[in-house]
């Protein structure tokens, strides 16, 4: 074979690791979501965040936005593994239909007096949140934002007595005119 | 029309309407209702087997020898996890089955009940799709389903997890006019412009190579001759997995043998060396690529997959086709006519000369021997007295499993049954029964080693029971011989656990369950004896007493690639420690 100059290819490429948000389609019946949640443990996939609520009463549909990570191929195979569950409709994945429209809630709970509960209180209005409950030690506020947002809110409320974090992981939709 | 009756009786109804001739069961607790719907008719018998697991890889051998669903009857809770391991065997191999399984009443499901388990929970894995009915409204519309699910798209087993309330429930029952599922819909057409890159891809080859696997199968005896058709309008070389093996006719000067870890060498040095690969139906599985990063390092790949997730799973493919191969390969066929392309002749006489060159290598030869029975001359025996017959093999696994796919000729599909994905010791004796059953007139042989029938032996009394005449063909060399092969290779020969120590008479054996046992140690004997098998109209064990040492040649050592193969003769050539041929990091391998 001499126009083969090696028996084997290049080096092993590192491939880079990419986060997307895969927006799932599936009937709602009962073990849908252990199905999915179980194709991601039993094959080592990562799962970032996971919502899920039915959307179409009717029609018993719910949807599912999974925030994962994985190189290119990794994705490419969740997504074909998700597709051929029997009841999964669709599987879209937003991050490369393009700047989709990303947003989580999250309640934080801060505890505390004096210069820790004004500046709790300036942060909160700096980053818009809503205060859903006060004490006179306390506060819960609602914030809705990027998963970004909500962190940078999450870190800067530690400094301020946080004491209690819930967040609903990532609902998303794709942008412009067309539905999915 | 519908008609008013119990679960139970839907049950028998929808499987009498789905065609169903036979199932393979064991009765409990949980499924009497259906037992006795089942005692009330003769159009579905019932095969009584004497595990669960025996059930599951009868119900495999069956829909693999007849193209049917196989379908299967068990109790809740160990009738249950009993049947997982053929499930998890069936889904690996995509064999389509439909097993039922009793449920405790709904009410008492999540009390840990007595022969309660999580049925739809512990299977979910290892079954293409399950339910658990809830309702008597929702019962017919599954049942249906079931079928529709297991045997479209890519093939796999389904389970219905029944409560015994919903089984005494009366309900309306009416035959659907479609049994689809109302989402699922598998594409079955490829994609036009991709089968047209394909051909002309192929048009241009130099070195080009069909590899071929359990898809054309699946896909049907026409995927079969349309793959035929295919090869020969090409002339290109073939080979196959274990588990196609019978798609394309062994004997053809074409076909290349058995490619992966214990193919051929010319198989193997094809696929490393091939400029255009088309997979048709096979999925680039561990034991056929070997070592990854060295994997036909110079081929464009096409993949014609039904299943979108075998797509770049292990391998990189050029051109993947998703479709069904008798479709896609119905196009190919077309295609090629209509285009009559102009083949670069003198390259392909070049590849076919080259191959022949390996050929000539003789990969399979054995030292034979006057003293004691080869196994892989016991197997070529096998096949020469059986030839022209309407022969079914089915296997174990272990060293006389890959025997008798590189040994025994498959010219039919269907033929050859065999655990191929995961590997099931105890698989042949059931499936030897499943595929009697299918075909009562065909002689069916299950080639087995000494260790594996035992985990599956209890089946005997199943085959005397409904007397079918399958023959057990032992190679009994006394040890696990793979793993004490892989011993040998990995861990400096310390034989830990793999001698069969305290073996049965199996010719006593079979006279206790009332077959014929037979045993055979001289090859000046063999001839005589198999033949007289083959003429006994009863179960039988033929107790095959073969060398002990023999390993099984050619192999791929773990980690290593097509080119790096172990040939029979590798001590006596090189002399060189058969331990020291798998590196540190091919020992964490399987």
């Amino acid at each position: 074979m001499s126009q083969m100059s090696t028996h084997y290819p290049d080096a092993t490429r590192i491939e880079t690791v990419n986060r997307h948000t895969l927006a799932i389609v599936v009937d709602n019946e009962p073990g849908v979501l252990a199905r999915i949640a179980g194709l991601f443990s039993g094959r080592g996939y990562n799962i970032e965040s996971l919502t899920v609520t039915e959307t179409e009463h009717e029609a018993h549909i719910s949807r599912i936005t999974i925030v994962t990570t994985g190189t290119d191929s990794i994705i490419e195979q969740i997504k074909s593994q998700l597709g051929r569950l029997v009841p999964v409709h669709r599987v879209v994945d937003l991050t490369l239909t393009g700047d989709a429209v990303e947003r989580e809630l999250c309640l934080v709970k801060v505890v505390g007096k004096g210069d820790h509960r004004v500046e709790a209180m300036r942060l909160a209005s700096a980053f818009g949140a809503r205060t859903l409950d006060a004490t006179l030690t306390s506060f819960v506020y609602e914030l809705t934002g990027s998963t970004e947002e909500v962190e940078r809110f999450i870190k800067l409320m530690t400094a301020v007595g946080l004491v209690e974090v819930s967040r609903t992981g990532v609902a998303a939709m794709a942008r412009g005119a067309e539905g999915m | 029309m519908s008609e008013t009756m119990t679960g139970a009786e839907m049950v028998i109804r929808a499987l009498q309407d789905q065609g169903v001739e036979h199932i393979f069961g064991y009765p409990g607790g949980a499924v009497l209702p259906i037992y006795d719907a089942l005692f009330h008719q003769d159009k579905v018998k019932h095969i009584l087997v004497r595990h669960e697991q025996g059930a599951v890889h009868a119900a495999e051998g069956y829909a693999r020898s007849s193209g049917k669903v196989g379908v299967v009857l068990v109790t809740s809770g160990p009738g249950a996890t009993n049947a997982v391991t053929g499930l998890a065997d069936a889904m690996m191999d995509s064999i389509p089955l439909v097993c039922i399984t009793g449920q405790v009443p709904t009410h008492l499901i999540g009390s840990d009940a007595f022969q309660e388990c999580d049925t739809v929970g512990i299977t979910r894995h290892c079954t293409k799709h399950n339910y658990l009915v809830k309702s008597i409204e929702d019962l017919p519309r599954i049942l249906h389903e079931a079928f529709y699910v297991a045997s479209n798209g890519r093939p796999g087993p389904v389970v219905v997890d029944l409560p015994k309330d919903i089984q005494f429930t009366p309900g309306s029952y009416s035959r659907p006019v479609n049994n689809q599922h109302k989402t699922y819909r598998p594409a079955v057409k490829g994609d036009m412009d991709k089968i047209r890159a394909a051909i002309e891809l192929m048009a241009n080859a130099k070195r080009p190579v069909f590899y071929t696997g359990g898809g054309v199968i699946n896909s049907g005896p026409h995927a079969a001759s349309l793959l035929r058709e295919l090869v020969r309008l090409t002339g290109f070389p073939i080979t196959s997995t274990l588990m196609g093996l019978g798609a394309y006719p062994a004997s053809d000067p074409q076909f290349l043998g058995m490619l992966g870890m214990h193919g051929t060498y010319e198989a193997n040095l094809a696929m490393h060396e091939c400029d255009v690969m088309i997979n048709i139906g096979a999925r680039f599985d561990d034991r056929i690529t070997g070592r990854l990063d060295a994997f036909s390092p110079y081929s464009k790949r096409i993949h014609v997959d039904i299943d979108p997730s075998s797509i770049n799973k292990n391998v990189k493919v050029d051109l993947p086709i998703i479709g069904d191969c008798a479709h896609v390969l119905e196009d190919m066929v077309r295609l090629w006519r209509q285009t009559a392309p102009q083949i670069d002749k003198v390259a392909l006489k070049d590849w076919t000369n080259k191959i022949e060159g390996w050929r000539a290598r003789n990969c399979l030869a054995y030292r034979p021997s006057n003293e004691t029975i080869k196994p892989q001359y016991a197997i070529q025996r096998l096949y020469e007295l059986t030839k022209g017959r309407e022969t079914y093999v089915t296997t174990e696994v272990g060293q006389h499993q890959m025997w008798a796919a590189q040994y025994f000729k498959f010219e039919d599909p269907n033929r050859w049954m065999t655990s191929g994905g995961l590997g099931t010791m105890g698989y042949g004796l059931p499936a030897a029964i499943g595929a009697q059953l299918a075909n009562p007139k065909a002689l069916v042989v299950d080639i087995a080693g000494e260790a594996s029938i035992l985990m599956n032996m209890q089946e005997m009394s199943t085959a005397v029971q409904y007397r079918l005449p399958v023959k057990i063909f032992i190679l009994n060399n006394e040890y696990m011989g793979m793993v004490r092969q892989w011993q040998e290779l990995l861990h400096g020969g310390r034989y830990s656990q793999s001698y069969s120590e305290s073996l049965p008479d199996f010719v006593k054996l079979a006279e206790a369950y009332g077959g014929v046992g037979m045993r055979c140690d001289k090859p000046a004997d063999l001839d005589a004896a198999i033949l007289e098998m083959i003429h006994v109209n009863r179960p039988v064990i033929f107790d095959c007493i073969v060398d002990k040492t023999e390993n099984c040649f050619p192999m791929i050592p773990s980690g290593k690639a097509h080119n790096e193969m172990l040939l029979n003769d590798y001590l006596g050539e090189t002399g060189t420690d058969i331990g020291s041929v798998i590196d540190e990091k091919g020992k964490m391998l399987v």
